[in-house]
Parts: C-alpha cells; sequence; structure tokens
C-alpha cells in the first residue's frame, strides 16, 4: 500500500510540476500581450502590432502544451486519488466545473479569434480578444488556486450522515482567505516568469545586434512590468501568504524555515542544512530574532518549532520543504535586484548599451521556472501528511484499487510523452525567436 | 434535482460525442477523401479553428459530473483506469499531429503526422464506443462502489470482464462507424470539389454499417442490460429518444441523397443525441450499474453530491452554459462557410 501510495504522488508531481511550466508562462505573456496590445492601439505604430503577433506565437504553443498537460491533470483526480475525489468532489467539483464554464470556453473561443481573427475583427476587436484571453487565463488561475487553497485551508463545508464532504457555503469557498493571498502570489509569480522571458529574448536581440527596434521594446516593457511583479511578489503577496502558514499551518513553517527548536526570538535561517535525524540545522547561518519579528511583527515573539508537534503531523519529506522555500526565497531576492538594477538603467536611459546587465538578464530565463516550481512544491510538500489539511490523510485519499504496477506503467508513459512534448515545445520556440517578429511568416500557423 | 443534474451531465457528454464526434470522424476519414496535401490541408482547416474548443466539452462534462455525482467520477474513473489514461495520450498524440502538421511544412513529415491523426482518432472513436459499452453493460463494482477492470481478459461477459469483450468491442465498431460518417458529412459540409464528392460516397456506404450495427447493437443492448427494455416498456414515453435517433438515421440517408448537407449533417446530430439519450434514459436511475450484485449499483441516489451544491451548482452552470452558447455562436457564424483548397488563415 505504502509503495503505491509513493508512485501516486510521484506520478502527481510529474505531471502537475510539468504542467505548471507552460500556464505560468501563458499567463504572465497574456498580462504582456494585453500591455503590447493596448500601446499598438494607442499609438497606432505597426511595430507593436507585429510585437503582439510575435509574442501571440509563442504564446500560442505555450497555450497548447499547458492544455493537453493539463487535461490529464483534471482526470487524475479521479484515476489516482479516487477516495479523495469521492469525499471532496462535492466542494471541489464545484471549483473546478466553473473553471470550466468560465475559464476554458472563454478562453479556447477567443485564442482562436486572437490568433486567426485580427484582419476580421479590426484593431479594437482585435484588442478585445486579446483582453479576454488574458481574462481568460487569469479566471482558470483563479479556481485552480481556489481549489489548491481549499484542500490547505478547508472552509465552507459540513460532514453528512455518511462522512462524505459536502458543501455549506458557496461564498466561504470562493472567498477563502487563503486564496485570497495564494491567487495574486501565484498569479504575479506567473508574470515574473513572462517578463523574464520576454527581457530574456529581448536581451538576446540586442546583443546580438539583430532586430534592434524589437529588443529594445521588449526589454523596456518587460523590465518596467517586471520590476512591479517583483516587487508585489515579497510584498504583500508572499509576506501575507507566510503570515497564513504561521498562523493555520505552523508545523509546516517549522520545516519551511528548519526550526526543530521553539524559540523566542526565533533566528531566520539564511543557509544551512536541516538533519531531521539529529533534528538540527547543520552549518547555519542565521539572522538572529528576524524569524519572529517577521511573523509575528515582534523581536521576542514565541515561534513553534518542529519539537512542538507529534512527528506523524510533521511534513513528510522536511529537507524538500526547506530547501524548495529557501531556493524560492532565495531566487526571488535576486530577481529584485537585477529588476532593480535593470530598472535603474532603463530610467537613466543606459540600459541597452550596458551588456553585463543584458547579459544577466538573457540568462536569468530558467530562474523564475525554478522559483515558481520550488514555491508550489513548498506549498504542496508543506501540506503532507495531509490531502486535505487536517481532514484527511493523504494515504486515505489514493485509489485503492490501482496498483502500483498500473501506476508505474502510466507514469513511464507519461515520461516519455512528456520528454517528447518538451524537446517539440523548445524545438518551435526556437525557431520563433530565430526567426524574429520583423518578417512575418508566410500563412498564419495555427495553433491553439 | 440530482434527475436534472443525470440529464445535464448526459446531455454535455452528448454534445461533446456530437461535436468532437465531427472532428474525430474527419481524422477518420481523412486519409481516404483527401489524396494530396492541399487537400489534407483543406480538411484540416475545416476543423482547425474549432476541434480544441470541442475538447472542451469533455473536461466539463467530467467536471460537471465531478461535482454532481463525485462518487460515480472516482469508481469510474479509477475502474477504468488504463483505458482512460490511453484516451489522454491519444488526445495528445491527435493534437500534435494536427498542430505539427502546420509548423513543420516539410514534405517528409506530413505523411507521419496524417497517419498518426488517422490512428488517434480511429483508436479514440473506438474507445469511447468501448466506454459507453462497458457503462451500459455494467462493472464489477464491489459493496464499496470501487473496481478495477483490465484491458481484457478473455473477451466474455461474466465476473472477470475487461474493458474489451465481444459486446463492447461490437459497441466500439458502431461508434467509429457513426463517427466515420458524422464526419464525412462534415467534412462534406465544409468542402467543395473532390473532398466533397468523395466524402459523401464515404458517408453513403458508411450509413449501411451504421444502420446494420445500430440492429445489432440494439438487439444485444437488450439482452446484455435488460434494464434498458424494462425501462422502456415501464415508461413508455422514454422511446422519443429511440425515435429521435430512428429519424436522424433515416433523414441522413434522405437528405444525402438530395445533396443537401446541412441537413444531412443535422441528421447524424440527431441520430448520436438520439442514442446516446436512449442510453441514458435505459440505465436511469442507475448511472454506472455493477454487474456483480445490482444493489452495488451507483445510482443517481447514492452517488450525489449534498442538495446545496447541487442548487448553487445550477445557478452558475445556467450562467455558464449561456454565456458557452454565446460564445459558440459568434465563433461559428465566424468561421462559418466553406474552405477553399487553398487558403492562408481566415
Amino acid at each position: 500500500m505504502d509503495d503505491a501510495l509513493t508512485v501516486h504522488r510521484l506520478h502527481f508531481a510529474f505531471t502537475a510540476t510539468f504542467h505548471y511550466l507552460f500556464p505560468q508562462l501563458t499567463m504572465g505573456l497574456a498580462l504582456l500581450l494585453v500591455v503590447l496590445k493596448t500601446m499598438a492601439l494607442r499609438t497606432g505604430e505597426e511595430h507593436y502590432n507585429r510585437a503582439v503577433r510575435f509574442w501571440g506565437k509563442i504564446f500560442g504553443i505555450s497555450f497548447a502544451l499547458g492544455v493537453v498537460t493539463g487535461i490529464p491533470l483534471e482526470f487524475q483526480f479521479g484515476t489516482n486519488w479516487a477516495r479523495f475525489s469521492r469525499a471532496a468532489g462535492g466542494v471541489i467539483g464545484q471549483t473546478l466545473g466553473m473553471e470550466g464554464m468560465f475559464a476554458f470556453f472563454l478562453e479556447s473561443t477567443f485564442l482562436g479569434l486572437f490568433l486567426f481573427g485580427e484582419k476580421r475583427l479590426g484593431p479594437v476587436g482585435h484588442w478585445v480578444a486579446t483582453v479576454l484571453v488574458f481574462v481568460g487565463s487569469w479566471v482558470s488561475g483563479f479556481f485552480i488556486v481556489a481549489t489548491f487553497s481549499w484542500m490547505q485551508h478547508p472552509v465552507g463545508y459540513a460532514l453528512d450522515a455518511n462522512n462524505q464532504i459536502v458543501l455549506s457555503s458557496f461564498w466561504a469557498l470562493v472567498l477563502n482567505p487563503w486564496t485570497l493571498w495564494a491567487y495574486p502570489h501565484v498569479m504575479i509569480g506567473a508574470a515574473v516568469t513572462g517578463c523574464f522571458v520576454m527581457a530574456s529574448v529581448g536581451a538576446f536581440y540586442l546583443l546580438s545586434g539583430r532586430q534592434l527596434a524589437y529588443g529594445r521594446t521588449f526589454v523596456r516593457v518587460a523590465v518596467m512590468v517586471g520590476l512591479a511583479a517583483v516587487l508585489l511578489q515579497l510584498l504583500p503577496t508572499g509576506d501575507m501568504q507566510g503570515r497564513l502558514v504561521a498562523h493555520h499551518q505552523p508545523v509546516t513553517l517549522a520545516a519551511m524555515e528548519g526550526l526543530f527548536d521553539t524559540q523566542q526570538g526565533a533566528p531566520l535561517a539564511i543557509l544551512g542544512q536541516p538533519d531531521v535525524e539529529k533534528r538540527r540545522l547543520d552549518n547555519p547561518l542565521v539572522i538572529p530574532r528576524m524569524l519572529s519579528f517577521l511573523t509575528y511583527r515582534r523581536w521576542s515573539a514565541e515561534v513553534k518549532g518542529l519539537d512542538s508537534f507529534p512527528p506523524q503531523d510533521w511534513p513528510s519529506n522536511i529537507p524538500l520543504v526547506y530547501y524548495c522555500y529557501h531556493v524560492m526565497v532565495g531566487l526571488g531576492t535576486m530577481f529584485i535586484a537585477l529588476m532593480a538594477v535593470a530598472g535603474w538603467l532603463l530610467w537613466r536611459g543606459k540600459l541597452y548599451g550596458s551588456r553585463p546587465v543584458l547579459w544577466l538578464l538573457m540568462l536569468a530565463l530558467p530562474f523564475p521556472y525554478i522559483a515558481n516550481t520550488a514555491g508550489w512544491i513548498t506549498a504542496e510538500a508543506g501540506r503532507q501528511p495531509w490531502i486535505i489539511y487536517g481532514l484527511m490523510r493523504t494515504r486515505d485519499g489514493v485509489s485503492a484499487q490501482v496498483s502500483a504496477g498500473n501506476a508505474w506503467f502510466t507514469l513511464i508513459g507519461f515520461m516519455g510523452l512528456y520528454t517528447v512534448l518538451g524537446i517539440l515545445f523548445l524545438f518551435l520556440v526556437r525557431r520563433e525567436i530565430e526567426h524574429g517578429p520583423e518578417q512575418e511568416v508566410q500563412g498564419l500557423t495555427a495553433e491553439a | 434535482m440530482e434527475t436534472l443534474w443525470f440529464c445535464l451531465v448526459a446531455v454535455m457528454i452528448a454534445v461533446y460525442v456530437v461535436l468532437d464526434g465531427y472532428d474525430l470522424g474527419a481524422g477518420i476519414i481523412h486519409l481516404f477523401v483527401a489524396r494530396n496535401d492541399g487537400e489534407r490541408r483543406a480538411v484540416l482547416r475545416s476543423i482547425g479553428p474549432l476541434w480544441d474548443g470541442n475538447e472542451v466539452w469533455l473536461l466539463a462534462g467530467g467536471a460537471t459530473l465531478f461535482f454532481a455525482f463525485p462518487a460515480v467520477y472516482a469508481a469510474g474513473f479509477s475502474g477504468f483506469y488504463l483505458p482512460l489514461m490511453i484516451v489522454l495520450w491519444l488526445l495528445v498524440g491527435r493534437g500534435l499531429s494536427i498542430e505539427f502538421r502546420n509548423h513543420l511544412k516539410n514534405a517528409i513529415w506530413a505523411p507521419f503526422w496524417d497517419a498518426m491523426f488517422f490512428l488517434c482518432s480511429l483508436l479514440l472513436a473506438v474507445f469511447f464506443g468501448a466506454a459507453l459499452g462497458n457503462v451500459v453493460r455494467g462493472v464489477p463494482l464491489d459493496e464499496h462502489g470501487a473496481f478495477f477492470e483490465p484491458l481484457w481478459t478473455n473477451f466474455r461477459l461474466g465476473a472477470e470482464t475487461g474493458i474489451f469483450d465481444w459486446y463492447t468491442i461490437i459497441v466500439g465498431l458502431a461508434a467509429f462507424c457513426t463517427l466515420a460518417v458524422h464526419g464525412a458529412l462534415w467534412v462534406a459540409l465544409k468542402t467543395e470539389g473532390a473532398v466533397n464528392e468523395r466524402s459523401r460516397a464515404v458517408a453513403k456506404v458508411g450509413w449501411w454499417g451504421v444502420a446494420g450495427l445500430t440492429l445489432i447493437v440494439t438487439g444485444l443492448t437488450f439482452r446484455v442490460q435488460p434494464q434498458v427494455p424494462a425501462r422502456l416498456a415501464a415508461q413508455p414515453w422514454g422511446y422519443v429518444f429511440p425515435a429521435l435517433a430512428l429519424a436522424g438515421l433515416f433523414s441522413m440517408a434522405w437528405f444525402l441523397a438530395r445533396r443537401e448537407e446541412c441537413r444531412a449533417f443535422l441528421g447524424s446530430c440527431a441520430y448520436i443525441l438520439g442514442m446516446l439519450t436512449s442510453a441514458a434514459f435505459g440505465l436511469y436511475p442507475c448511472v454506472l450499474p455493477a454487474s456483480t450484485n445490482p444493489a452495488w449499483s451507483l445510482t443517481v441516489h447514492n452517488s450525489k453530491t449534498g442538495d446545496y451544491a447541487m442548487r448553487v451548482g445550477l445557478v452558475w452552470w445556467t450562467i455558464g452554459m449561456v454565456l458557452v452558447i454565446g460564445y459558440f455562436v459568434f465563433v461559428n457564424r465566424h468561421f462559418a462557410g466553406k474552405v477553399r483548397t487553398e487558403e492562408n488563415g481566415y
């Protein structure tokens, strides 16, 4: 049983992690496409329309991969987590159903119009289609985060006579306090990815001396939006998210921070390796009292360590939670530094000629993906050993009928298929970047 | 309330089959009706901007089932674990073949993507038919409402049954024929010239297959699942569903002979809707009948979620559906008319 549980968890972790590489780019780019399309509409310059078409193609490729890798996730609730679905479907089926009705139909309809309909729709109509694609992808994100938030912090439910979880308040579900901070945090994280990808492509063009007008536009727009995004990611959204964890899941906070002992004036660990057997942090580099201050706004506040909780309630993989959290925060801090320098140079009019900073922007491309992924792993692995926090253990949610062997079969199948998908994605995007926005490709390509 | 949701889920799934059915069907027939690259591209363009929107209906239908009847969703998805995963891979493969054919304009690869498009479409049609066959025949549910079926065992009906037995294979074949004709009628509707001619020829031949298999499948179903004829006998108004299917079937042939392509296609839609609603009517109140012990069947009563959730769901579902119909009308008007054999985008 434990063996099958591990395979089912790996299965979902793999498919979900791979899936989220694509929506974070599409949701981020959707915002930037609205910015570029608005500039096109206001200035009337064809330059911006070409920029929109160029990024629209990359958006379309990423969107298609997001859809094909997203459908398996929706199925996997039932296939691999049947007992969880049976118990909780009445609640999370609501948010997933609303995602289908309000977001997927909107997105798929207007993406087609956005990609194929520019001539027929005219400038204003095409702007509206762009905005609706943005709205659709961000609404989709909302319902997914609402689903995830309910698993982190179940609200608005009751247990019926058969011990099934039933919805008792629709608005409590939709306005879950966890969602209200997790949603902006996730979406701004996506915007950070979108901005770094756009800045990276722009920097590549500027450094290689091609497509210069577009390189400048991409870097300018991406750095302006990106600076705002990286700051908002820390304050208030990241900070508030941390305080929610501290309040509702203190044991998760202790695992994230590598805090084994409850103490007043708890230090903030910057570096160090958690040793769960010996229950201590090796080679610690800490800021004294900082954790107490960040969590409770008092330097001497008591922060509960892992020793305050029974080990069966500890997250099942404490090093994973600790490292992912530190990778996320560490990268987020570097993003702020890089975007601040780039923003300052842009303001002084020196960015386009500053090769070291352009190099950094170009090479930064993979890091927002790593930060977003690490953030999700922190949240999901931090929730363990619960599948619904405080209500249902992960081991009680798995499909009892599906054996480890069958789950391995499909996991290996997905690994093979997704390797092919990843290669095709990189190939297609590279080709678009090689080609650049200056000349139009003969015949519009079709992706959706 | 649960009856209403049963109907809504059944209709959403039926709409999915009607809509995605024509692009699956287009995939099944395209190797035969389109002989050169230009013609193949015309077939692809006839479904190009619409197919992914059609697949959203599968997601929306699945999600609606999830929230209204979580026990059915959980039992069905875990019990049909392997075929569902294979369906997912086929959907991915099919999407890839459509998109990449457009991206890689290379003579070497075009036949490869065409073959993949054909194979994935064909297998999906058979799998969907077999899935319906499984639901109608009943699955080996235990007293906790769970089961697991291997892909096949000995191809016989009985306690140790697999996804594929002789009955579900015949239903799968019927689905294959039905969707091939449905797709042929769609392609005929959307194209001109040689492709149009050949599609109508495929539809004419295929119609006999559909008619024959309808007869066989109906006869077999009445024996395999006695609940269906029993329910029709108890509530004779339910004959409207098979009547709709028959009317659709004959109007297909009638309008096809008169080259009224649009009406023939609508006839095919009516046929599919009629067959699926007949099956749903025949099974009700069961959603997933048990082949082990009728008392363990999952019905709308023992698998539903709370009443409050169903009432709230009805509010947002209605709002959502109004929006969906709005988009649908808008897009189909936008992409209405025939596609030409050589045309670049819209």
